[in-house]
């Protein structure tokens, strides 16, 4: 029997603010435990939550830039669970009324674009970090850090669009792109800031009716996203084919041993009750605040790649790779408007610096004149790989280095006649035999001249003065 | 409106309270007591109209993004029932 796998993702997103989503403590990352908390956080009694608006406005960015209706009026509400992390024993969160609804994600699968719907985005507060005392499976205690406690997330929540864990991570990398993007995410991975849970089921091809949904949790990066869909679907095929029943449940992967794992809970561990936050009254969005908000979003990556593609020719693969990161493809423009030349050597040129781009140790100037050069003749490919590398290492311009060391390519034909005659003198054979018939021997000369040059020579012109002393 | 023995254990167990015998009986009659009586409101039409989850009908107020730390740790823990250094202690949670 063949099977249609359908994968639908939610992803928690960390808000990019400075304080938590209720109280004004610190959201950065990595403080000394319990340093970021408050009375608020911690849930004591009679004290009040009071909204983060930047919170709210990266919400709203968010809906905009994934097509999202923004909802006038969102409520908060209480999601009701023990656990030591959470000290309210609560967590606010929205549930019937969220901020926005009804979005949708484009994604590029098989040279062709899917798109993907968008069902909701809400708010909610993050919960503490729990470490389990000692190393130890026998270990009596847990230790709460609540400085997580209030960060600032907002759930997206896809629709069961995907059918293949290729477009999981599609959608998974084009969504993180747009959060960077917009600068409402910092989108770390390895610190939290970016999570994704995967509701994942099969069914026979043709069949109307979703299979039984199994949730996966604890996937770290997006490879692990593919790879855990993969190993879940195989999983769950393999469990009908061989008569048995998909159960509903949440399951936890395993990145070590590469297998999902059964995490059993009781059933009314589900049962969180969800209320109106009394504290909380609801969240008004009126039209012109929402309007304001969308003179604030920057192109997106599919329209990015799309219009680097037009304006400045280059492929779509390596406009691609340019918009990955919004700080690359604005790099290379800046590049490109230093010196045009074909925009495709400066696409190579970012890209293969693309680690020091990112790092700010480059600057567009020196890719500039380091394409300019390259295509005026003024050095070589290798001078100027080794002259970018000495930029990196000295701080110093690029022109001032490529004249301190003198790796300018000779160009001019009367030194060019004299190391080529010299070269000639020196292989009579290797003359005589290309005379007779044996053109592959010219890159023979080639590679005599570059060499008695020290590479500085420029091998089209020497080349073009050996044909002419040759033929 | 009668609530039953297995309603008012599993309300139990979710709030994590325990419940002698005696006393989850007499909780049963006081709580089905309590929504007899609210459930009068439902002799009311009340098909057009939305939900009350607040008394005023103003939007919540916003505060600035600005960090202000609280800066008393030591208070904040002075509340547990049991620490080590800097964090709260609490019972091993058994996730299986």
């Amino acid at each position: 029997m063949a099977f249609e796998t359908v994968i639908g993702l939610e992803v928690h997103a960390q808000l990019s603010t400075r304080s938590k989503i209720f109280c004004a403590c610190s959201t950065a990352f990595g403080a000394p435990p319990n340093a970021n908390a408050c009375p608020v956080c911690t849930g004591m009694p009679g004290v009040l939550p009071v909204l983060n608006r930047k919170a709210v406005e990266c919400t709203i960015r968010t809906a905009l830039a994934t097509s999202c209706t923004v909802q006038r009026r969102s409520v908060f509400a209480r999601k009701n669970y023990f656990y030591p992390d959470l000290p309210k024993a609560y967590q606010i969160s929205q549930y019937e009324l969220p901020v926005a609804l009804g979005g949708h994600v484009d994604i590029e699968v098989d040279g062709g674009t899917k798109r993907i719907g968008i069902t909701r985005i809400h708010m909610e507060e993050d919960a503490g970090k729990l470490v389990h005392e000692g190393e130890f499976a026998g270990a009596q205690a847990s230790l709460a850090d609540l400085n997580r406690c209030s960060v600032p997330l907002m759930e997206i929540v896809s629709e069961p669009d995907m059918r293949t864990p290729e477009e999981g991570g599609a959608y998974l990398r084009r969504l993180h792109d747009i959060l960077v993007y917009l600068g409402v995410c910092d989108g770390n991975m390895e610190e939290g800031s970016f999570r994704c849970d995967a509701n994942v089921s099969v069914r026979p091809v043709g069949q109307v009716a979703f299979g039984t949904k199994a949730e996966l949790k604890n996937m770290n990066s997006f490879r692990n996203v593919e790879k855990a869909l993969e190993y879940e679907i195989r999983r769950q095929v393999e469990l009908i084919e061989d008569g048995g029943k998909v159960v509903q449940e949440t399951r936890l992967w395993d990145a070590n041993a590469g297998v999902t794992v059964s995490m059993r809970r009781k059933e009314e561990a589900h049962d969180y009750r969800y209320f109106p936050d009394p504290d909380l009254l609801p969240l008004i969005v009126d039209e012109s605040w929402v309007e304001e908000l969308r003179g604030t979003i920057p192109e997106m990556p599919a329209e990015k790649i799309a219009r680097l593609a037009r304006q400045y020719g280059i492929p779509r693969y390596d406009a691609g790779i340019l918009a990955s990161t919004r700080a690359l493809a604005d790099f290379f423009e800046a590049s490109a408007a230093i010196y045009g030349g074909n925009p495709k050597t400066t696409a190579n040129e970012c890209v293969h610096w693309k680690d020091a781009v990112l790092a700010g140790t480059l600057s567009p100037e020196t890719i500039a004149h380091a394409v300019e050069d390259r295509e005026r003749g003024t050095i070589s490919a290798t001078a100027s790989k080794t002259l970018v590398e000495l930029v990196l290492s000295t701080g110093k311009p690029f022109r001032t280095l490529r004249d301190e060391q003198g790796l300018t390519q000779v160009s001019d034909t009367s030194s060019l006649d004299i190391l080529v005659d010299k070269v000639l003198a020196a292989s009579p054979k290797e003359v005589e035999g290309y005379r007779a018939g044996k053109a592959g021997l010219l890159s023979f000369f080639v590679g005599q001249v570059m060499k008695e040059s020290r590479g500085k020579a420029n091998p089209k012109m020497v080349q073009e003065v050996l044909k002419k002393r040759l033929g | 409106m009668a609530i039953t023995r297995e309603e008012v254990l599993h309300v139990a167990r979710l709030a994590r309270l325990s419940l002698p015998e005696a006393e989850a009986e007499r909780l049963r009659e006081q709580l089905s007591a309590i929504l007899d009586y609210v459930k009068q409101l439902d002799r009311l039409d009340t098909r057009d109209v939305v939900p009350t989850s607040h008394a005023i009908e103003t939007g919540t107020p916003f505060r600035d993004d600005v960090v202000r730390p609280f800066g008393d740790r030591e208070a904040l823990l002075a509340n547990a029932p049991d620490r080590l250094n800097d964090c709260f202690r609490v019972p091993r949670i058994i996730e299986d």
